[in-house]
């Protein structure tokens, strides 16, 4: 009797493992463990036994069910697993097609390089500050020490403007920022101005606008010592070389002094990268600040050719045509 | 400024060489551009005296010739040059010789004759000439030496771009005298002793303007013969400081202006018509320099003059019709002390300069006027003879130099390094300033011949200089710290830019002066800001709309084969002249596809709607209304004022088909153009509840005039006041096929929301109709 139960589970068992359709799965369920199926029919048979052996075939069936049960779910798992399987396959795609939709623009070289300067600079505590690029005498040449006349003055060639009042120019430098700020504001003053300014100029290597930025502290104890500590700190964080040499070089400018020009040490030899100086006296009289008690630095830097260095550009004259074929490298 | 290395090493030599010098110079604030050889490098070519010529027997134009190097023995070199003669002295590269171009010269059979070496011309050894063939030395050339030695060829010329403060290095006295300062090496002057006067010839002189001219010296040379050649050695310091020779009288005034620094000028006597005053310009009269200009001058401009004429404009140029020309047996030799504020400028006022005005303008050492007299007479006489007259010289007020004081403690205040006062003090004296201590101050007088030494932070400049910027340690601050302050309400110009990257435009920059016409087109701007002196007419006027330079750069990438243009510009405009008229705007322009040709997108053009987005965008989380605008650059049906807190803050639209026509732009451009200042301000952001019952939807379709607008549905929908809707947003805009002529249909989501409960189906259907019965008076009805 027992071996046929043996016989009636390896039957379920094969006819279990024949069938890969949920429906006659079904069948085969109902067949061997439905109602009238043939191993639920043997406990029917249990009824006629002695409780001896009602204990022992009554335990073999048990277990002949629950194999069959097992095999069921696992079968029920493996179909169900294999549908899935094919629905996947069935919906993968060519990952490799593009993206859909907006591809994203860009920003300027010059405004990228600008930003990356005022984070460095703002990490060290100097604010952003602006101006207008149509400024008066005073404060583009008067108020920086520069008079009427001065040969200084021929060192940039100005643009006028039509004007029935008082001489008006683009402002050549973004000097003026500085004084507007310091008439504004009482030291301590700590900014850095960015912007575009104007000279007559226009060949291979200057444009008639570019762009510049302007540094200036101002303070109780400002001295050249951290007018080049400043700056060789942030040449060195802006190109992220520690090992960068840099050398500061007399030199004049009438709203500076002393006064250096910065020359950095690149692979063909020095190149000078903008120019520097403490806060000429003659300036802060100006601009109705004590020279006795403060002191201060100011600088100034090309931004064109801060970006045409970190992104190896050699014409300036891409800045100013828009192409996107150029502008599109700048994500 | 040019100059002859050698020339200044006959001043002062100090142990270092030529690299060194130019670092030592540029490191001094006296930046060295360019040190290059005065020839480039060729050895063993000797001077040779040629003894016979002979044609060669198998060449019509070549010679063979005896050629004397001093050896014993003459060579024979094979030569081709077709001034080749016996008897001239020639330079001869012997075999060996390596010629620029790293041409060597070798034994060699020219056409069957043997040939040992080459005679040069100038040319090939580098020394580019005029003529033809050999270069022919003078006959008292001295035969068998070096012709590099012969003609000083290892000389090297540097050029020096000095800063305007320093006019005392613009010379080879002024410049040896800094080298000496720097180095310690001994300085060698020039001596000028006074020339014996032979001549009773005189001019008196008279200063009219004493402050303008406050020392005026001259005298007559009588007797000079002015066709006297220039010697070859004051030739070639010429030319190496890039002065071309004239003649004898004018190149002894150029030499002395290179050597000493004081610009000179020779009259010729003859024509001089009485004594000499240094006075203003009249009105009215006139002058004609010796580079030809004629001059109508003013009252501003000084001259020198004699009784009936002004015969120089002080200071900057002599008048044409006094120079000295040939003929001029006579001459009145001038050497002043202009001031410069009087000669700043007026020569650039006419277009002009002079070495002269150069030099004056930043200030000539007025303690050496007499000096250069001396020396330049004594030049001319060397040279040109003739008999010197007694020197006139009219004095008035000379500058002053009053003493400078300068604080021990302020040197170490500014520079940030603690130098000691006697080590300041040997810094100021090894620079000829005469100084001395008392105390912690250093009391510094200026000499004649420094214009740039008025006060305290001169002199800690001259200070920091000679010891060294180098020197100078890079320190951490002693300054305080503080962090940034970070307004919540603003944001920076950068995101503005952010924003619009991040939707697909690239950032443009564009010159802020335009074309005029563009400023007429897109601005209706009939009276632009103009330019005095445009680099370019169509670079004549500044922009009030950056919206020509979006247009012309799409006409760029157009041209260049692009199918698809977005880009921005966030730059100030020009409305009016004053500080506050000067806003920045930030301007962007859309054309081509909507998106970039993609195999999951339509080729649908960008339109109005799109670039609405990226305004409503940049503008978030504030909200704008869009008023119908009359715009000259824009489409009148589809433009839009952006209109924020009642204030117009820009304009959206699509670009005016007559523009788009005639700037060939094949279709329209989507443009827009805003305020920047409106859009850096945010509402500080302040978070609300969130109901905890769920929202309800309904959707109402209505049917409409097409010119019943969805800003009035809206604003009609407000009016009804209902508090539990919470949001009304079209979703579906539908013209066309089912709906009559002239209508359209749209179709609102609707939400309603309650926060204390959820609601009831009739108080939802009570709010609908409610929002129905609004719609209804603006003529919508609901589309069954």
């Amino acid at each position: 009797m027992v071996a046929n139960v043996q016989t009636l589970l390896d039957a379920g068992l094969a006819a279990l493992a024949a069938t890969n359709d949920p429906v006659e799965l079904e069948n085969v369920k109902a067949q061997y463990i439905g109602k009238q199926g043939e191993i639920s029919q043997l406990m029917k048979q249990l009824a006629s036994l002695s409780p001896e052996e009602k204990k022992t075939f009554g335990a073999t069936v048990n277990q002949a069910k629950q194999a069959f049960e097992a095999a069921l779910t696992a079968k029920r798992d493996a179909i169900a697993a294999q549908k899935l399987a094919a629905q996947l396959a069935a919906e993968a795609l060519d990952i490799t097609q593009p993206g859909r939709g907006h591809a994203t623009g860009g920003l300027h070289p010059v405004t990228l390089v600008q930003q990356r300067i005022e984070t460095l600079f703002a990490s060290m505590g100097f604010a952003v500050a602006d101006g207008p690029e149509i400024e008066n005498d005073f404060h583009n040449f008067e108020a920086l020490n520069i008079p009427k006349n001065h040969p200084a003055r021929a060192m940039q060639d100005t643009f006028y403007v039509e004007n029935a009042g008082e001489p008006l120019v683009l402002r050549t430098h973004t000097s003026p920022i500085q004084v507007r700020y310091m008439l504004d504001n009482q030291p301590p003053i700590k900014i850095v101005a960015p912007g575009r300014v104007f000279r007559v100029d226009s060949d291979a290597t200057h444009s008639p606008m570019f762009h510049q930025m302007e540094g200036l502290w101002v303070d109780e104890n400002v001295s050249f010592a951290d007018l080049k500590s400043v700056i060789v700190d942030f040449l060195r964080r802006f190109f992220e070389r520690d090992d960068l040499e840099v050398r500061f070089r007399p030199s004049f400018f009438p709203f500076t002094e002393p006064s250096a020009e910065i020359d950095v040490k690149w692979s063909k030899g020095w190149m000078e990268v903008g120019g520097c100086g403490m806060v000429h006296p003659n300036v802060l009289k100006n601009v109705n600040i004590d020279p006795e008690k403060y002191t201060g630095f100011a600088f100034g830097i090309g931004l064109d050719r801060f970006a045409m260095l970190y992104y190896g550009v050699n014409d300036l004259r891409l800045f100013f045509e828009n192409d996107l074929s150029f502008l599109s490298q700048f994500k | 400024m040019k100059f002859s290395e050698l020339w200044l090493r006959s001043w002062v030599n100090p142990a270092i060489n030529s690299d060194e010098l130019s670092h030592l110079l540029t490191m001094a604030g006296l930046e060295v551009e360019e040190n290059e050889p005065a020839a480039p490098e060729f050895t063993s070519v000797v001077i040779a005296e040629v003894l016979s010529v002979t044609k060669h027997p198998d060449a019509d134009r070549l010679n063979v010739c005896s050629v004397n190097v001093g050896e014993a023995e003459p060579l024979q070199i094979v030569c081709g040059a077709p001034n080749v003669a016996a008897g001239l002295k020639v330079p001869c590269a012997r075999v060996g010789a390596v010629l620029p171009g790293d041409f060597k010269i070798k034994q060699a059979k020219v056409r069957g004759i043997e040939s040992s070496g080459m005679l040069c011309s100038g040319d090939e050894l580098g020394m580019p000439s005029d003529v033809d063939g050999l270069l022919i030395l003078p006959a008292d050339a001295p035969v068998g030496t070096p012709l590099r030695d012969y003609l000083t060829l290892d000389d090297r010329l540097m050029t020096l771009k000095l800063t305007p403060n320093r006019c005392d290095c613009l010379s080879i006295r002024g410049l040896a005298r800094e080298v000496a300062a720097l180095t310690k090496a001994p300085l060698h002057a020039v001596d000028t002793p006074a020339v014996a006067v032979t001549s009773t010839l005189q001019r008196q002189v008279k200063l009219d303007a004493g402050d303008a001219c406050p020392r005026y010296a001259g005298r007559v040379i009588a007797g000079v013969n002015q066709a006297a050649h220039t010697p070859d050695w004051m030739k070639q310091r010429l030319e190496r400081c890039g002065v071309r020779p004239i003649s004898a009288i004018v190149d002894v005034t150029n030499y002395v202006l290179l050597e000493l620094g004081q610009p000179m000028h020779a009259f010729d006597l003859a024509k001089l018509e009485g004594d000499i005053q240094v006075r203003f310009a009249k009105a009215g009269e006139q002058i004609k320099l010796l580079n030809d200009k004629e001059l109508a001058l003013t009252d501003d401009l000084l001259v020198i003059a004699d009784e009936a004429k002004p015969v120089a404009l002080a200071g900057i140029m002599g008048g044409a019709d006094t120079s000295v020309e040939a003929g001029c047996t006579d001459i009145f030799l001038e050497s002043a002390f202009f001031a410069p504020n009087v000669i700043a400028g007026k020569g650039r006022r006419f277009g002009f300069s002079s070495d002269s005005s150069h030099r004056f303008e930043r200030g000539v050492d007025f303690g050496y006027v007499r000096e250069a007299l001396e020396r330049a007479t004594a030049l001319i006489i060397d040279i040109c003879g003739g008999a010197a007259g007694p020197i006139t010289e009219a004095l008035a007020e000379l500058p002053a130099r009053p003493a400078v004081a300068l604080r021990v403690s302020r040197v170490a205040k500014v520079l940030g390094v603690q130098l000691p006062a006697a080590e300041i003090l040997d810094l100021l004296l090894g620079l000829g300033l005469r100084s001395s201590l008392a105390g912690d101050v250093i009391t510094v007088t200026p000499p004649s011949y420094r214009f740039d030494i008025e006060i305290e932070e001169d002199l800690i400049e001259e200070v920091a200089r000679v010891y060294g910027y180098d020197r100078i340690p890079v320190a951490a601050s002693n300054a305080k710290m503080a962090m940034l302050p970070q307004a919540g309400h603003l944001r920076s110009k950068h995101s503005l830019k952010q924003i619009l990257a991040g939707r697909g435009y690239q950032e443009a920059i564009n010159y802020a002066f335009v074309e005029a016409q563009w400023e007429a087109d897109f601005a209706a701007n009939a009276a632009p800001i103009k330019l005095i002196n445009p680099i370019a007419s169509q670079m004549s006027v500044m922009r009030s709309t950056l919206l020509g330079g979006l247009i012309a750069g799409l006409q760029h990438n157009i041209n260049r084969k692009q199918d698809r243009v977005r880009l921005f510009e966030l730059a100030r405009v020009f409305n009016g002249l004053a500080a506050d008229t000067q806003p920045e705007k930030i301007a962007a322009l859309a054309w081509g596809g909507r998106f970039a040709e993609q195999w999951g997108a339509g080729k649908e053009r960008v339109d109005f709607f799109d670039v609405k987005a990226d305004v409503e965008a940049l503008l978030a989380p504030r909200v704008a209304e869009f008023r119908r605008a009359n715009h000259p650059a824009l489409h009148p049906g589809r433009s839009a004022e952006v209109v924020l807190n009642g204030q117009v803050i820009g304009v959206l639209g699509e670009l005016h088909p007559q523009w788009v026509q005639q700037y060939s732009l094949v279709h329209a451009p989507v443009v827009f153009e805003l305020d920047v200042a409106a859009l850096t301000q945010v509402d500080k952001l302040k978070a609300s509840a969130v109901s905890k019952f769920q929202p309800v939807r309904r959707d109402l379709a209505l049917l409409m005039d097409e010119a019943v607008t969805v800003a009035e549905l809206k604003a009609a929908f407000a009016s009804a006041k209902q508090a539990i809707v919470a949001e009304v947003e079209v979703f579906d805009v539908y013209r066309g096929k089912g709906l009559p002529e002239g209508k359209k249909s749209l179709a609102f989501k609707v939400l309603l929301q309650d926060t204390h409960k959820t609601l009831t189906d009739e108080e939802v259907d009570a709010a609908m109709t409610a929002l129905l019965k609004k719609a209804e008076k603006c003529g919508a009805i609901l589309r069954t």
